[in-house]
């Protein structure tokens, strides 16, 4: 029976010593965005409490939200939550064991980041 | 002489505890939001900047109502999993114990508020 390497074994490879690559970038960015978007889910449930609250308490949040700055994390969470969305996608994609020699995972990389803004500039178009 | 088969020793020796599950998890709720997701910013992204009559005007009605509880519920939930993945990552020990059950709270702080604030609105 293999009782191989039972002591401790490395949490993560050292991402530090790796020239950036697509495949490591698309990746990280896909946990950076994904834990980003709690912020903005709060701050819309914020809004909504506020809505439900009282008109003084929604002017506030109202406020928030369409304030330059507001608009700024809003504009930055609808490219988040596309550029995860597309990363989702491929991620079930490789899940179904397609696509995951380098040069097409390289290029699903550049089409979730120039997807992700493409997706962006419709929706602010278009909402 | 060990008595324990390879594999008895490793099931749930993984970095969950439930790997299998909890990325079973993450698929059906990926897929779920694949579909929920663009009519939710839709919903959600028209709303923003309106008055407050038409914010509740607009969640009082059943399908914008139901369909941002079910995304804010799957979306937060997937986070939460996904979260406590990034934090197997790179914490070890109670560390890691501590920020998996602040991530739970969290969520289901989120979930419960949003929940609270749009039965209140559709109701």
């Amino acid at each position: 029976m293999a009782d191989v390497n039972r002591g401790n074994r490395p949490l993560s490879p050292h991402l530090s010593i790796y020239r950036p690559q697509m495949t490591s970038m698309s990746s990280i960015l896909t946990r950076i965005t994904g834990n980003a978007l709690i912020i903005s889910v709060m701050l819309i449930v914020w809004w909504l409490l506020a809505a439900a609250t009282s008109p003084a308490y929604f002017d506030l949040a109202n406020g928030v939200l369409t304030s330059w700055f507001g608009d700024i994390v809003l504009v930055l969470s609808t490219l988040g939550i596309w550029y995860h969305f597309l990363a989702g996608l491929r991620h079930l994609y490789f899940d179904a064991g397609h696509g995951l020699d380098i040069e097409t995972a390289e290029k699903l990389g550049w089409g979730m980041m120039i997807g992700s803004v493409v997706l962006t500039v419709i929706t602010v178009i278009v909402v | 002489m060990r008595y324990l088969t390879a594999r008895k020793r490793a099931v749930g020796k993984g970095a969950s505890g439930t790997g299998t599950e909890h990325h079973w998890y993450m698929q059906v709720s990926a897929v779920a939001l694949a579909f929920l997701v663009p009519t939710f910013i839709y919903i959600v992204g028209s709303a923003i900047g309106g008055t407050q009559e038409e914010v509740l005007a607009t969640f009082a009605r059943p399908f914008p109502a139901i369909l941002t509880g079910i995304t804010l519920f799957v979306g937060v939930m997937h986070f939460n999993k996904g979260a406590q993945m990034m934090i197997e990552d790179y914490a070890r020990g109670s560390m890691r114990k501590i920020l998996i059950m602040f991530v739970i709270g969290l969520s289901y702080a989120t979930i419960a508020t949003g929940v609270f604030a749009l039965g209140k609105i559709a109701l």
